[in-house]
């Protein structure tokens, strides 16, 4: 099962960077409004080249 | 409306997004979509009848289901996330995708690699390990498209003017991070020749790599890039913000932090230790919780739309796709118990289970978020509402057919194979009662299967329908501020790049570390050490390793287990309880996940050669009622002995003790093995020409497998155990 000294180093690897990624989103504010990001994504941008957007309701 | 909307200075930029490749990727997704739906209704019937395999070797089961499995996770399912993802993505970050050679260059390299592998699956060139049967020129070149996908996304999150990182971004990360690893690990294998190649791990140690990576491939090709594509598709399609962005945000985190750890609930009962088969069923029941977290948040953001989910069909599709999400994240932690497993394993209950997943899941997702992308990025209208109502009715019916019967089949062949009567003799101790017994039920779902093929075909003809009437327009540019919030004015180019490179960097490193590690780590670990403690296990001689590698190629694996788990049952029906002793020379393991056809660890000596012979050539001469396909090509295909030494240099060089010697006389020895095998089958009547024959050798590994263990009780250094289990 020596296999396991490979794969537990690797599985823990992953781990941490989950951490350090998760560290480097609340650092960076991602998460310090978890309000708006949600109805933001919702918001389609009108093309500036054209008149009639698509018609998409709203 | 948020501060860092709102730009105090950030000039405005104009931009457009790349829509040309997701366009591709569509296409491609449906192309092989119908193709492995097709050999997926094809091998539904070869188990129904073996005469759909059609006497030709390509496309027996056996070479079929790997292509059918593969083309439907890695091309259909793959090309999709591809699609979805650079739809979403662009629009997400507002920004076009960071390099468009790039992802078209993947693009035409993933479907050479689909086209080119599935060719080489039907020929045979086979890993012999599920869900990663393709040979390693293949997985290097996985490896390389796989790399350019994450380089892109990483590349637009770089450039994107929306300081935010929706949570849909975060599971497309995770998706791309963690694939690259298993992919890479699982495929560490040194070359024999241009087309065969043998892993650096063995028996028990492949057997926990392979469903590290298999079981994972499940969670990060299948799940985490799919719930990204939810939180996006999902609230743009009702129009309702997502139902709690805490919720998907503690559902990612939670979730991606327990999967990579579940693996082992593939190998409850095996030889791995018992404290790896633990932890590995804790953490498949715990995944419950964060799957059923993220499955509420999709259904949920659908309330008071419930509507319009009966209107549009982008949102029924999706709204049942995250219905079969729950239920199969439901019981997939139900089969991981370990005394559940015991039933459930091996049989077609997680048949039945995967394509409550991949169709129930996976294809109606695909289908709601094509709906929606397509006439978006054509400008057009979907053409026909009503065919695409058909079609959800078809999958959605032919589902639940393939899953009643899979869950029929499953329990009541489980059953029947434990079943013990008062005197503790086995109820059926034929294997092909067994079999017979839910043959009625392998029509019910392949009848089930050509429902949801017949439903493809109308999205199909629907799609082509809506792209026909597409009009051509220039493409939309739009405008947005440049992300400002975080740049100070003057510098304010360096700032960017520095705040995207953190990230990049990170990943990069990771990748560097893990290979680093690997190079380091692999071959002291995998070594001498474990094998050179004295075994009684010989290891294959020249014709046997031939012969494993015929099994191989065959893909008899994907019908026949080499496991026999502690129980008495299994002991009774095949023999004494699986060692973890027993694997070291086997690379791949061949432990197999269903046993279609019965168990071949104690095949050896259990029949003679002319049994095997007959077998081969009609299993049904032997055994009536019989479901394996005929392989009578192994009566005229030569094995192949030129690459042989080369072979077992490979094996030698992996620490398996074959002198050198035995390397240079490998093919002389070989010849006469083989020449005692045609001796004994010509008493029978069969030519003599069979000598240099792939059935001979063939032969010579069935009649190898648990010979050592037999040899071993007998001589008294193993003792012969049923184990207690159940
Ligand atoms: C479609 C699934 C399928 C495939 C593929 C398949 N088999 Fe079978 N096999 C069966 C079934 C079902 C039985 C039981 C009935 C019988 O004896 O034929 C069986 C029985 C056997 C037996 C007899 C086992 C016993 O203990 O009685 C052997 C040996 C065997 N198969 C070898 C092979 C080999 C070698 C290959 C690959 C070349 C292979 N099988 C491919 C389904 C399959």
């Amino acid at each position: 099962m020596s296999i396991i000294y490979i794969l537990a180093p690797i599985a823990l690897f992953l781990g941490l960077f989950g951490v350090a990624a998760f560290l480097w989103a609340v650092n960076k504010g991602q998460f310090d409004d978890l309000e708006t990001p949600a109805n933001r994504m919702l918001i389609e941008d009108e093309p500036i080249n054209k008149k009639n957007n698509k018609g998409k309701e709203l | 409306m948020s501060t860092e909307q709102v730009s105090h200075q950030g000039e405005m930029e104009q931009f457009s997004y790349d829509d040309k490749v997701v366009k591709k990727y569509i296409l491609a997704s449906l192309f092989w979509g119908f193709a492995a739906l097709l050999a997926g209704v094809t091998i539904a019937f070869q188990l129904s009848s073996w005469k759909f395999n059609f006497g030709l070797e390509w496309l027996t089961f056996g070479r079929l289901r790997p292509l059918h499995t593969n083309a439907a996770i890695f091309a259909f399912v793959g090309n999709a996330i591809f699609a979805g993802v650079f739809y979403s993505l662009q629009r997400l970050a507002k920004a076009r995708l960071f390099n468009s050679f790039m992802a078209n260059f993947q693009f035409w390299l993933w479907q050479l690699i689909i086209a080119g592998g599935g060719l080489s699956l039907l020929l045979g060139y086979s890993h012999g390990k599920e869900y990663a049967e393709l040979e390693w020129p293949f997985d290097i070149a996985i490896a390389i498209a796989w790399v350019l996908f994450g380089v892109n996304i990483l590349g637009t999150l770089w450039k994107r003017r929306e300081k935010h990182i929706y949570v849909a971004i975060w599971f497309y990360i995770s998706t791309f991070v963690t694939v690259a690893v298993l992919h890479i690990v699982n495929s560490i294998e040194i070359p024999v020749s241009l087309m065969k190649s043998y892993p650096v791990y063995a028996g028990v140690q492949d057997a926990l790599v392979q469903w590290w990576y298999g079981h994972n491939a499940v969670a990060f090709f299948l799940t985490t890039p799919f719930l990204g594509l939810m939180y996006y598709f999902v609230p743009k399609a009702a129009n309702r913000p997502v139902y709690s962005y805490r919720l998907s945000i503690i559902h990612f985190w939670s979730l991606i932090f327990l999967y990579i750890w579940a693996g082992p609930h593939h190998l409850l009962y095996s030889t791995l230790p018992e404290w790896a088969q633990t932890v590995g069923m804790v953490f498949s029941v715990a995944l419950w919780a964060p799957s059923w977290g993220g499955m509420i948040n999709g259904l949920l953001t659908l309330r008071g739309a419930w509507d319009k989910v009966r209107r549009d069909p982008v949102l029924k599709f999706l709204a049942t796709a995250v219905t079969f999400y729950g239920m199969a994240t439901f019981e997939g932690p139900l089969m991981s118990i370990k005394s559940v497993n015991h039933l459930a394993h091996f049989t077609d209950w997680v048949v039945g289970h995967v394509h409550s997943g991949t169709i129930g899941w996976n294809y109606m997702m695909v289908a709601g978020i094509f709906y929606f992308m397509i006439p978006r990025i054509w400008n057009t209208t979907l053409y026909s509402v009503k065919l695409a109502n058909l079609q959800f009715w078809t999958a959605t019916i032919g589902l639940l057919m393939y899953m009643m019967s899979m869950w029929t089949a499953g329990i009541t062949q489980g059953l029947m194979w434990r079943a013990l009567d008062d005197g503790g003799r086995l109820v059926y101790p034929q294997f092909i009662e067994t079999v017979v017994k839910i043959i009625p039920m392998y029509w019910v779902r392949a009848f089930g299967g050509v429902l949801i093929l017949i439903g493809f075909m109308f999205m199909l003809y629907n799609i082509f329908k809506t792209i026909q009437q597409a009009k051509k327009e220039e493409e939309p540019v739009y405008q947005a501020p440049a992300l400002s919030s975080a740049k100070p004015e003057a510098h304010a180019g360096t700032h960017r790049k520095l705040e995207g490179m953190p990230m990049v960097f990170t990943i990069l490193a990771l990748l560097a570390i893990l290979v680093g590690s690997l190079i380091e780590l692999v071959p002291t670990l995998t070594s001498h050490k474990y094998l050179a403690q004295k075994t009684f296990m010989k290891p294959y001689s020249p014709l046997e390793l031939v012969g494993r590698d015929v099994y191989i190629k065959e893909g008899c694996y994907v019908c026949h287990s080499q496991l026999v788990r502690p129980s008495p049952d299994e002991y009774i029906r095949y023999g004494t309880v699986s060692l973890a002793e027993e694997h070291v020379y086997d690379r791949p393991f061949q432990w197999g996940s269903r046993r279609i056809g019965p168990d071949l660890a104690r095949v050896g000596g259990k029949y003679n050669h002319m049994w095997h012979y007959k077998h081969m050539i009609d299993p049904r001469a032997v055994t009536p009622g019989s479901i394996m396909p005929v392989y009578d090509w192994l009566e005229t295909k030569k094995y192949d002995h030129k690459t042989l030494r080369k072979k077992m240099k490979v094996m030698a060089s992996l620490g398996v003790p074959y002198s050198e010697d035995e390397i240079d006389n490998a093919i002389e020895n070989a010849k006469a093995q083989a020449m005692g095998i045609a001796n004994e089958l010509s008493e029978s009547g069969v030519s003599k020409d069979i000598a240099d024959k792939e059935m001979v050798a063939l032969i010579a590994y069935l009649q190898k497998l648990g010979a050592d263990v037999k040899q071993a009780i007998k001589d008294g250094k193993v003792i012969d155990k049923a184990g207690g289990a159940e």
